[in-house]
C-alpha cells in the first residue's frame, strides 16, 4: 500500500525533502515501527528520528500517539513540537 | 459567526474586533501575538502543514463554542516570513458575560501553541535557528483539562 509520508521543520531540513511516497511493508502496525523502518532508510533519516522525545506524529493530518495504529491511513506527517501563536 | 484564517498578510484587530462588536453579545476578548525582539531577533519565518493547520484551528473553534456561550469566534495565524514587532496571530471571541469571552480567548490561544502545527524559526544576524516549545506553554494548555 502507498503511503505519504511528510516532514516539516527539522525533520524536512535534516533528512532532506518534504515528502516521499513508500510502500508501506506489511509488518508496519503503529507509527513508532514506521519510525524504525524509516530510520534504516538512510543516515539522514537516522539522524532526524535519533530523539524519539521529539518526534511528534500526525495521522492523516490529525496529531496521534506513537503507538497509534497507522493501518489504513494514506497520509503520515512528523515534526518536532510546535512553536506557533 | 465562527472564523479560521491562515495567511501570509498582515491583518487589522480593530477590524476583526468590529465584526465581533456586531455581533451585540455584550462582551468581546481578544488577544493579539506579536514577534518579540529577544536576544536579537530580527525577524521569523513561519511554517505550517497546509491542510491540517486549518483542520486543527478549526476543531478547536468547535470545542470553544461546546464549551461557552460563544456569539462568535475569530482565529487568524500568519505564515511565512515576519519581521520584529509584526502581527502574528489574533484570537478574538464574543459571549453575553466576560468570564466566558476571557476563558475561551485564553483557551484557543494556550491550545493553539500546543496543537496547531506552526513551527518558528528565528534569524539573528544572518543565521536561523528553530524555536524550542516551551515547558509551560504545556502547562497553560494542559490546565484547561483539568476540572
Amino acid at each position: 500500500m502507498q503511503l505519504s509520508i511528510l516532514y516539516f521543520a527539522q525533520f524536512r531540513e535534516v533528512i532532506g525533502v518534504s515528502s516521499e511516497v513508500i510502500d508501506l511493508p506489511p509488518d508496519m502496525v503503529t507509527a513508532a515501527d514506521l519510525v524504525r523502518w524509516l530510520s534504516n532508510r538512510s543516515h539522514r533519516h537516522q539522524a532526524a528520528f535519533s530523539d524519539l522525545g521529539r518526534v511528534r506524529v500526525a495521522v492523516d493530518q490529525t496529531m496521534a500517539h506513537i503507538d497509534q495504529d497507522i493501518s489504513g491511513a494514506s497520509e503520515i506527517a512528523f515534526f518536532p513540537p510546535v512553536t506557533g501563536g | 459567526m465562527k472564523t479560521v484564517r491562515v495567511q501570509s498578510q498582515d491583518f487589522d484587530p480593530g477590524a476583526e474586533l468590529a465584526l465581533l462588536d456586531a455581533l451585540g453579545a455584550g462582551a468581546v476578548a481578544s488577544f493579539t501575538g506579536l514577534v518579540r525582539g529577544d536576544d536579537g531577533v530580527d525577524r521569523l519565518v513561519l511554517e505550517h502543514y497546509p491542510g491540517m493547520t486549518e483542520r486543527s484551528l478549526e476543531a478547536l473553534v468547535e470545542t470553544s463554542c461546546a464549551r461557552w456561550p460563544l456569539l462568535g469566534a475569530i482565529v487568524i495565524h500568519r505564515i511565512g516570513e515576519l519581521a520584529m514587532g509584526e502581527r502574528i496571530v489574533f484570537v478574538g471571541t464574543a459571549s453575553a458575560h466576560r468570564a466566558a469571552a476571557l476563558d475561551a480567548c485564553a483557551f484557543l490561544i494556550d491550545q493553539l501553541k500546543t496543537s496547531a502545527p506552526f513551527w518558528k524559526q528565528e534569524w539573528v544576524s544572518g543565521k536561523s535557528r528553530w524555536v524550542d516549545a516551551r515547558a509551560g506553554d504545556a502547562d497553560a494548555s494542559a490546565r484547561w483539562l483539568k476540572g
